[in-house]
């Protein structure tokens, strides 16, 4: 037997292990970066969607999560600007004046999301996408923490295409 | 970007969730869902008075709380739809729970896209037309709703109806064989929207052009240029006419349709041969001389 199973099979070695699978998650789960899965995309209509748009779409849509994270952690509204257009952005600047205006802020933490297409126009010029999103609310009232609650909900994301990017034009949490 | 393990993911959700899961159902009451914008209160048992947070996406709130108060938010308060926590803070304790806002059910507004706005006519599903449906506070309605869609003009219409699925229906249509203004409608509720589609003709059919002597010069004239349906191609709608001389080139005019005839004068050279063309349509052929 060899010194590496040795350790694996011994008691210490299997300890050592499974402390070493804590730390990778700990060190995962720290560096706030989300696991994305996304399901097949067979089924969109009207127009097909080619594995290379939904890639691109799904890569600005976690980066609006990023920017999200930022305006609320920050209360800076202008931080949505990168990443929401229209109504959603409407929507999410209000909430961050409200709380803005109340001494709050909102850590919002996205630990996974499992996106599934569900709708492509066929001119091309806006994507639908379910979101199963599994994210941690932080709230903090001027400078103490509140409360931290673990949330896992499904989120409906209309994304249309601007000059450079695909931008979030609706987001809403569904039931 | 590798996605972790189930495993991993699920021990994770097991560490996070676990403690606070504990804390719902005690002395925090809310509704399970709630109808945007509409009136609703969120109860509390605490024998402390404390500090109620309402936190959402679409609307943060902080409430100071009595022993035992009920919290009333008002109608049109909390009006963007989505998933919210509540969290009473007392000196002793927090208790949380979840909540739902749901769009309303009534479709108030509608985003309606038609493309293209301009077309030839006669093109199986050339039209399209997408709805999302929403409500007085610009919520995506998700519930399933019927949206009609109708494509008329003066010679007919069309029209089919599709079901909303996650807050969006769309349709596709045929262009009408006549050509000019349609209306493209979509209804949902009280609510339709409208949009003009302009059909135009098709691709020329028949190109053909005489030819007289006028001095030392040829005059050319095409027939009424028009699709295969007999629609009339718009003016402006370039022809060109083109002359060789023992197969060189020699002479190309472009001129645009007026009042569906293309009319030009180019150079007789005796023998010369005259075509015309319009877009990737051939019209007849005319020989210098010969007799027409």
């Amino acid at each position: 037997m060899s010194t590496l199973e040795r350790i694996v099979t011994s008691h210490v070695g299997k300890f050592m292990l499974f402390a070493l699978f804590i730390v990778i998650v700990t060190l995962v789960q720290a560096s706030g970066q989300t696991v994305p899965h996304v399901q097949t995309i067979d089924a969109v209509g009207p127009r097909p969607l080619e594995k290379q748009t939904a890639d691109r779409v799904s890569h600005f849509y976690l980066e609006a999560w990023k920017d999200l994270r930022t305006a609320f952690a920050e209360n800076r509204p202008q931080a949505l600007d990168a990443s929401f257009v229209g109504v959603a952005r409407e929507k999410l600047a209000e909430a961050i004046r409200q709380q803005q205006a109340l001494g709050m802020k909102t850590q919002y933490q996205d630990r996974g999301h499992d996106l599934k297409f569900v709708f492509y126009s066929s001119e091309g010029l806006s994507v639908q996408l379910l979101d199963t999103v599994d994210y941690d609310v932080q709230v903090i009232d001027h400078g103490h923490v509140v409360g931290t609650r673990h949330m896992h909900s499904r989120y409906v994301a209309v994304l249309t295409p601007t000059e450079v990017r695909w931008k979030v034009r609706f987001f809403q949490a569904d039931l | 970007m590798k996605p972790a393990s189930p495993l991993c993911l699920g021990f994770l959700f097991l560490l996070v969730s676990l403690p606070l899961a504990a804390a719902d159902g005690g002395v925090l009451r809310v509704p399970k869902t709630v109808q945007a914008g509409q009136a609703f209160s969120i109860s509390t048992a605490s024998a402390d008075k404390g500090v109620l947070y309402v936190v959402g996406m679409g609307y943060v709130a902080r409430r100071n709380v009595q022993p035992g108060e009920s919290v009333p938010f008002e109608a049109g308060k909390v009006h963007n739809a989505g998933h919210y926590l509540a969290i009473l803070a007392t000196g002793s304790s927090t208790d949380e729970a979840e909540f739902e806002v749901l769009a309303a059910s009534q479709p108030e507004a509608m985003s309606f896209l038609a493309k293209p706005s301009r077309l030839p006519v006669g093109i199986k599903s050339g039209v399209s037309g997408v709805a999302y449906v929403f409500d007085a506070f610009h919520n995506l309605i998700l519930a399933p709703l019927p949206v009609a869609f109708r494509l008329s003009s003066g010679a007919g219409s069309q029209s089919d109806t599709a079901t909303t699925r996650h807050g969006v229906a769309w349709v596709k249509l045929n262009s009408a064989a006549q050509a000019g203004a349609t209306k493209f409608e979509a209804s949902v509720g009280g609510v339709t929207e409208t949009r003009v589609v302009q059909q135009v003709a098709g691709d020329p059919c028949n190109l053909r052009m005489s030819a007289r002597p006028s001095g030392g010069n040829v005059l050319l004239e095409t027939e009424p240029v028009r699709d295969c349906r007999g629609n009339p191609l718009p003016d402006g709608t370039i022809v060109t006419f083109s002359e060789t001389r023992k197969g060189t080139p020699a002479a190309t005019v472009d001129v645009p349709l007026k009042r569906d005839i293309a009319r030009t004068e180019i150079p007789a050279y005796e023998g010369g041969v005259i075509s015309v063309a319009t877009g990737v349509v051939m019209g007849n052929e005319i020989r210098v001389g010969e007799k027409r």
